[in-house]
């Protein structure tokens, strides 16, 4: 007898009724190197199925209120087709036209990416999270509306329906997806299925107006209209970082001066502001390495300048190259030599490689990640290192846009070896890497039962890769720390670490990279690493 | 009848290249696309490579000579190309059938560039292929046409096969991509029996490439070899209205996004075209985006979408 979730055919996204296409059962879903007792996924209440589009599976991710009147509907579907039509214009989608024609035209059905896809490997193999799913759906909606495709083009290309609950399961559809692009990288052909997710997020959000509240509204709104998607202003985010300044003083003994705004400074650093809030002592780390490297550098006050975060690179164009302009104007202004991104995946690739064809002209200001100036301080030894500090075993997540989409693989490595001698990998890892299942802003995503669904299924076989990783001693009688150079990345381990216990029953801690270098600086004192769960 | 032939033929040969031509056309003619390439990137160099490193990897890297490795990324291209190595990695049961299938049709691609070198040097000198020229030539026309024929079929029968039985490749499959697999098996296995059966009539590949170079209307045919013939020309007008133009497409993925990871640098080519994107007037309809289609897209980028709220 086969799974129950292996029954799921793509004219079902179209099917009428309100009953979800799939409702996971624990029993079905990958297994964790255990044991552990799982709950399974809270199911979503009957006021929130009863408000919201709720037929595609067990969880919410974009809240889509149903629509009042079958009119209602029609217009609904009127303006998706409207928007799928503008996916395929220029003047339109400039930024990913020739991509998605390509992972259009030439799909081959092989189904070879499903493999590669965490998602679909930890429900068990679901039909509905294959990556191929959405992305057929998609390519018939291409053929059969956008090139008007008669008869002879459903014959060769497949058919679909459209009404309204295919838009609404496929605007959920598109938000199952990390947009880690591991399944692209094993086509043969090259077609793109995160990409084809990708461009459906632009177009529920900026045709329909429909995207994840977390992102957008207080996503990039937030950071455009305040400065930050965290809500601080410019004087908040300033007392903050004094008082992390403090801290770090207090816990290395080490007086820590954060610069501000200093004109002409070789290097405008910016951090993701979750940190501030978050981790303190990410950001206080930073400081500290700059200074005692005698980097000379400066945080920006001006709006959006001081948050690195870059939201839109996942589901709106015109936000992303907002933010990345602010970014630009910011470093330009204070004439630093570069901006150099924090610990941060998305923002590296957003300001880096993504907004490299958006920033044109003198906006075009020089970039580049941590990882690498970090790499250069360590490995040239302007700090005094002690490895012994950080005599435990510790594994390093590789963050999807660092690794596999910016090529940053082996700087975060050195200083690990150098600095972590009980440093281990998870495999697979650097550009064959698994998401941390928080990618794409899931990370940050929780409305509803989200989050438990994040926990079960995207972040399972990250979990299971850690636990992997530190199977020469489980158990919690030793600590161990998962280094993960990334503030999404952070927040993801840092909620599935919580939700199966692991710091309890196994001290697995989580942080970054420039915790453990300060972990080790001989002239600071000992112990700046905390055992403590945060 | 062998006039026809001769005229589906050409016809067949003129659709095909003008389809190749108007889907490379449809992809060149696209504006610059963002940067979004996949890594391992194969003209990193060899110490890059190696594990998927990029130029990114090194500090104030727009400072440092950044040299492309063609060796390795033509290594990629061939393996890609010429074996299949992508779905050798990640799909071995499909590989098994698609690299005969495909590795064949080179083979018989090469065949039949053989076959028209040898017409060719028939309407400079025909005692030329009555030499050792002729021989090796008819040698070689043979071996790789008989070789690409078998391995092509057993390949196309195999994916055949697999779509049929295999449950998610099944229901992913419409009747074009049976109808594709079968047209290949016909086309072949017609050609093939045709040259099995010989018969009156039947002169050999060769002359029938002689005959159609020339438009020799008195060359005979066999009915079989002259339905072989008809089903080869209309397969080959048929593959580049379909998604099996992935020989063109492919160039696109690889080099353009997959490996496209050329910086933009202020006054270069790429900033020029992306100065002309930015100068469109989208017309996206969502509040925030403030696209009515007056406002260019760099403009509606410099616009902060928050300012009018209150």
């Amino acid at each position: 007898m086969g799974k129950s979730n292996q029954n799921i055919k793509l004219e079902d996204m179209s099917r009428e009724d309100d009953k979800p296409l799939t409702t996971l059962k624990v029993e079905e879903l990958m297994d964790l190197p255990g044991p552990f007792e799982e709950k399974g996924i809270t199911p979503l209440s009957d006021e929130v199925r009863e408000k919201y589009e709720a037929a595609l599976d067990d969880t919410v991710a974009i809240s889509i209120p149903k629509p009042e009147t079958p009119e209602e509907e029609k217009a609904l579907v009127e303006k998706f087709l409207s928007g799928l039509e503008k996916l395929f214009q220029k003047e339109n989608n400039w930024t990913f036209l020739q991509p998605l024609l390509l992972s259009m035209e030439h799909c081959a059905k092989c189904q070879t990416c499903n493999d590669a896809c965490h998602i679909y490997e930890a429900t068990g193999e679901n039909d509905l999270y294959r990556p191929t799913y959405r992305s057929e759906i998609m390519r018939r909606l291409y053929f059969k509306y956008v090139k008007k495709g008669g008869l002879l083009s459903q014959w060769q290309r497949g058919d679909v329906d459209i009404n309204w609950k295919t838009v609404a399961r496929l605007a959920e559809l598109s938000y199952r997806c990390n947009l880690c692009r591991r399944c692209a990288q094993t086509c043969p052909i090259g077609v793109d299925n995160g990409l084809i997710a990708h461009e459906l997020r632009k177009l529920f959000s900026q045709e329909m107006g429909i995207s994840a509240k977390e992102i957008h509204d207080n996503g990039s709104m937030l950071q455009l209209k305040v400065g930050s998607s965290t809500g601080m202003n410019a004087e908040v985010v300033k007392d903050n970082i004094e008082f992390i300044d403090e801290d770090t003083e207090d816990m290395t003994g080490i007086k820590v001066e954060t610069p501000w705004d200093k004109e002409g400074a070789d290097v405008l650093l910016i951090h993701n502001a979750g940190e501030i809030m978050a981790w303190p002592e990410n950001p206080g780390a930073f400081a500290l390495i700059l200074q005692e490297a005698g980097v000379s550098w400066t945080l920006s006050s001006e709006a959006a300048a001081y948050d690195g975060i870059n939201y839109g690179l996942w589901y709106d164009d015109l936000q992303l190259a907002r933010v990345a302009i602010k970014h630009a104007q910011a470093a330009k202004k204070l004439g630093v030599k570069k901006i150099v991104i924090g610990e941060c995946g998305h923002a590296n690739k957003a300001l880096t490689v993504i907004a490299d064809r958006v920033l044109a002209g003198d906006l075009n200001v020089r970039r580049e990640n941590a990882m690498t100036l970090l790499e250069d301080i360590v490995m040239s030894d302007r700090l005094k290192l002690d490895p012994s500090r950080n005599d435990f075993p510790v594994t390093l997540h590789d963050p999807c846009n660092l690794v596999r989409l910016m090529g940053v693989v082996e700087p975060q490595r050195k200083i690990l070896r150098k600095i972590a001698p009980k440093f281990r990998e998870m495999y697979p890892h650097g550009v064959d890497n698994y998401c941390c299942g928080g990618g794409s802003g899931f990370a940050i995503m929780s409305g509803h039962n989200f989050e438990e669904w994040r926990h079960h299924v995207p972040g399972r076989k990250k979990m299971e890769q850690i636990l992997n990783a530190f199977e020469d001693c489980r158990g919690a009688e030793t600590n161990k720390y998962v280094c993960a150079p990334c503030s999404n990345c952070k927040g993801q381990i840092r909620d599935i670490l919580s939700y199966y216990d692991l710091f309890e029953k196994e001290k697995i801690l989580y942080g970054g990279l420039v915790e453990l270098i300060v972990n080790a600086m001989v002239d600071a004192k000992p112990d700046f690493l905390k055992w403590e769960w945060h | 009848m062998v006039p026809v032939l001769y005229v589906v033929f050409y016809v067949a040969a003129v659709v095909f290249l003008i389809a190749c031509v108007a889907r490379y056309l449809m992809y060149a003619r696209t504006p610059v696309h963002l940067r979004w390439e996949l890594y391992p990137v194969p003209h990193e160099p060899p110490d890059k490579a190696e594990h998927g490193g990029s130029y990114f990897e090194e500090v104030d890297w727009w400072e440092k000579e950044h040299k492309s490795n063609m060796a390795g990324e033509a290594v990629a291209m061939l393996t890609e190309i010429l074996f299949l190595k992508a779905l050798y990695e990640h799909n071995r049961t499909l590989w098994y059938s698609s690299f005969p299938f495909h590795f064949g049709l080179y083979l018989l691609i090469g065949a039949g560039g053989l076959l028209i070198l040898g017409a060719l040097v028939s309407l400079v000198s025909e005692a030329a292929l009555a030499g050792g020229f002729g021989v090796a030539l008819h040698w070689g026309y043979t071996a790789l046409g008989a070789v690409g024929l078998a391995l092509s079929l057993l390949g196309a029968l195999g994916l055949l096969v697999k779509r049929t039985t295999d449950r998610t490749l099944r229901q992913y499959s419409n009747f074009g991509d049976y109808f594709n697999l079968l047209f290949f098996i016909v086309t072949f296995g017609v050609l093939g029996a045709a040259h099995l059966v010989g018969g009156e009539g039947y002169y050999g590949p060769l002359a029938a490439m002689i005959g159609i170079v020339t438009f020799n209307t008195a060359m005979p045919m066999t009915p079989l070899f002259t339905a072989g013939l008809v089903l080869l020309a209309a397969l080959v007008a048929y593959i580049p209205l379909t998604h099996m133009s992935h020989f063109i497409g492919k160039y696109f993925t690889y080099h353009s996004i997959r490996w496209g990871d050329e910086a933009n640098q202020q006054g270069s080519k790429i900033d020029q075209r992306v100065q002309e994107a930015l100068a469109y007037k989208p017309t996206w309809a969502a509040a925030h985006m403030k696209t009515d289609g007056t406002r260019t897209w760099v403009d509606a980028a410099l616009i902060n979408p928050t300012d009018e709220e209150g």
